[in-house]
């Protein structure tokens, strides 16, 4: 699904912060990103989500050389991926089921079609009886929980989670994690970018582990 | 998106993930136990989804205050050139409907006989409503100021004047009368006006031009300022692009998002400034009735007319507040694309 085949990235004129990554991201497979902070995890999740270009190699996403992809397909392709980030991202002035319904919004998605599936996924993932609450109000596990259904509402082929234990509790992470496996056993490739330990030990996975720049990968 | 079937996330068990197996459905079943009736589903009341963009983000009221100025200014303009236009249009019809032929004296020539004949000759024409040769006693009162009382006209060449009433200027060829006229009377010469006409007519066009270049000034005052508002609302809104990117959103339906905030911008501001220019219109039309006849009004009316904007007038008022609304969103989406290209 994506495939990485002798990938550089710098910012500007400063140092090379990831060199020479080659992998691939099969279908349904499931895999840890792991390094110590700083090591460029939220890079790599960035190129795969194509929101940054490599400063050289190749990268293909979908069977698509990303330095042929136009501009206007990004978006049409950014729709198969779905990404939990660190910090949420939540729209404010939106209610739980709103952000959650974003993805399907923009895509010109009649509420009335989409509403009974939000609703669903938001009483699975533990928030139904918070569909209403604007995200300040809610807590960090259930705003994690708000970004991962939003991250899945579109039934994404791959799902990138960038550290989505890292604003909760032990208990609250193990369900996470849990939530993920399932999404995993149902087709979605997962990769988890995080630097703890603890939950890459609760699961016999794929570890891809960055430090300075370079990639190991632990299969 | 999947109906969610079968374990919620609490109840799956940590494993190694089968990255070999035949991909599953893809449905996410959710427990029996929890599964939402579609009694409970419908039962479950939603606000009206908010929009996007959060309206207090886009812009305050000075913006609005903004485009309400300027297409007042924009109104009074189109109001300014519709007044100046039917004026110079009325004073140019009273042009045109008469005509004069002065007869000049000549020696060995009875100046009564070509009046004479000229009348007759003129009143042949199609056309021609009335034609009538200034009597002595009216040649006289035009010579007064210059000759004083007691002017003798026998004993002076004084040119003497015949006034042509034309009932239907499209009938009249006034080429074929001038021709006629020099022919056959004796110092005789044919004044239509043409050229009191043709600068009204410049005059009428040099106000209409400068009206429009106003209101193009207007107009570019108001795009600019709406573009220092997309950009600061772009600015602002940083957080929910970037959200909207990458939950798989267009450039053009950001864009979307953004312009229909401006529309309404634009058509509170617009119509706003329409309806107070509407309010001056009416203003000035009852302060000009109330004041006629006296000795300033009068002479304003004389030049000007009624002082009333007319019917194209006020349907100008309502095309400035079209232009403006539709001018502020699509300035707002053009911005906002230009935004986002320059992003990435």
């Amino acid at each position: 699904m994506i495939r990485f085949e002798n990938v550089g990235l710098r910012y500007g004129m400063g140092p090379e912060i990831l060199r020479d990554l080659s992998f691939d991201i099969a279908p349904q497979s499931f895999q840890f990103l792991t390094g110590p902070s700083g090591a460029g995890k939220t890079s790599l999740i960035r190129l795969l989500f194509m929101s940054l270009k490599p400063t050289r190699g190749l990268i293909k996403v979908f069977n698509r050389d990303m330095s042929q992809i136009g501009k206007q397909e990004i978006p049409i392709l950014r729709r198969k991926i779905g990404v939990v980030f660190q910090d949420f991202r939540l729209l404010d002035h939106l209610t739980t089921y709103e952000n959650v319904a974003l993805p399907l919004r923009v895509v010109g998605k009649d509420e009335a079609d989409y509403r009974a599936d939000v609703m669903e996924l938001l009483r699975w993932v533990g928030l139904g009886e918070r569909m209403h609450v604007l995200p300040p109000v809610l807590s960090g596990g259930e705003k994690q929980r708000a970004a991962i259904a939003r991250a899945l509402i579109t039934r994404p082929d791959i799902l990138l989670a960038d550290e989505p234990t890292g604003n909760v509790d032990p208990p609250l992470a193990r369900r996470l994690l849990r939530l993920f496996i399932e999404l995993n056993k149902l087709g979605t490739s997962v990769i988890i970018a995080t630097h703890d330990i603890a939950l890459l030990e609760q699961v016999d996975a794929r570890r891809m582990v960055l430090a300075d720049g370079r990639l190991s990968i632990f299969d | 998106m999947a109906r969610i079937q079968k374990t919620s996330p609490g109840a799956g068990s940590a494993g190694k993930p089968a990255g070999s197996r035949k991909p599953a459905k893809r449905r996410i079943q959710k427990p029996r136990a929890t599964a939402p009736t579609p009694q409970s589903t419908n039962s479950t009341k939603l606000r009206p989804t908010a929009p996007i963009v959060p309206p207090q983000s886009v812009a305050g009221r000075a913006l609005t205050l903004v485009v309400a100025i300027m297409s007042f200014l924009a109104c009074l303009t189109v109001g300014a050139v519709s007044i100046v236009w039917d004026a110079a249009d009325a004073w140019q019809n009273d042009l045109v409907r008469e005509i004069t032929i002065q007869i000049r004296p000549v020696d060995g020539i009875d100046m009564l006989r070509e009046i004479d004949k000229a009348v007759a000759l003129t009143q042949e024409f199609p056309g021609i409503g009335a034609v009538r040769a200034l009597s002595d006693a009216e040649t006289k009162a035009l010579l007064q100021p210059w000759l004083g009382e007691g002017l003798d006209l026998e004993g002076l060449p004084v040119p003497r004047l015949i006034q042509i009433i034309v009932d239907d200027p499209g009938r009249l060829d006034l080429i074929q009368l001038r021709t006629a006229i020099g022919d056959n009377i004796s110092g005789a010469s044919l004044d239509d006006h043409s050229v009191w006409t043709a600068r009204l007519s410049a005059m009428a066009g040099a106000v209409v031009l400068s009206g429009i270049a106003v209101m193009a000034l207007v107009l570019a005052s108001m795009i600019l300022s709406v573009v220092f508002a997309t950009q600061a609302a772009m600015a602002g809104n940083r957080d929910v692009v970037s959200v909207l990117h990458f939950v798989g959103a267009e450039d053009t339906f950001i864009a979307r998002e953004f312009q229909r905030h401006f529309l309404v911008l634009g058509l509170i501001g617009g119509i706003s400034g329409g309806l107070c220019a509407i309010a001056c219109f009416v203003l000035l039309d009852m302060v000009t009735r109330q004041t006629t006849g006296q000795a300033g009004s009068d002479q304003f009316s004389a030049l000007f007319g009624s002082v009333s904007v007319s019917l194209p007038g006020y349907l100008g008022v309502f095309g400035v507040v079209f232009i403006v609304a539709v001018l502020t969103a699509l300035t707002s989406g053009l911005a906002v694309k230009a935004h986002l290209a320059k992003g990435d």
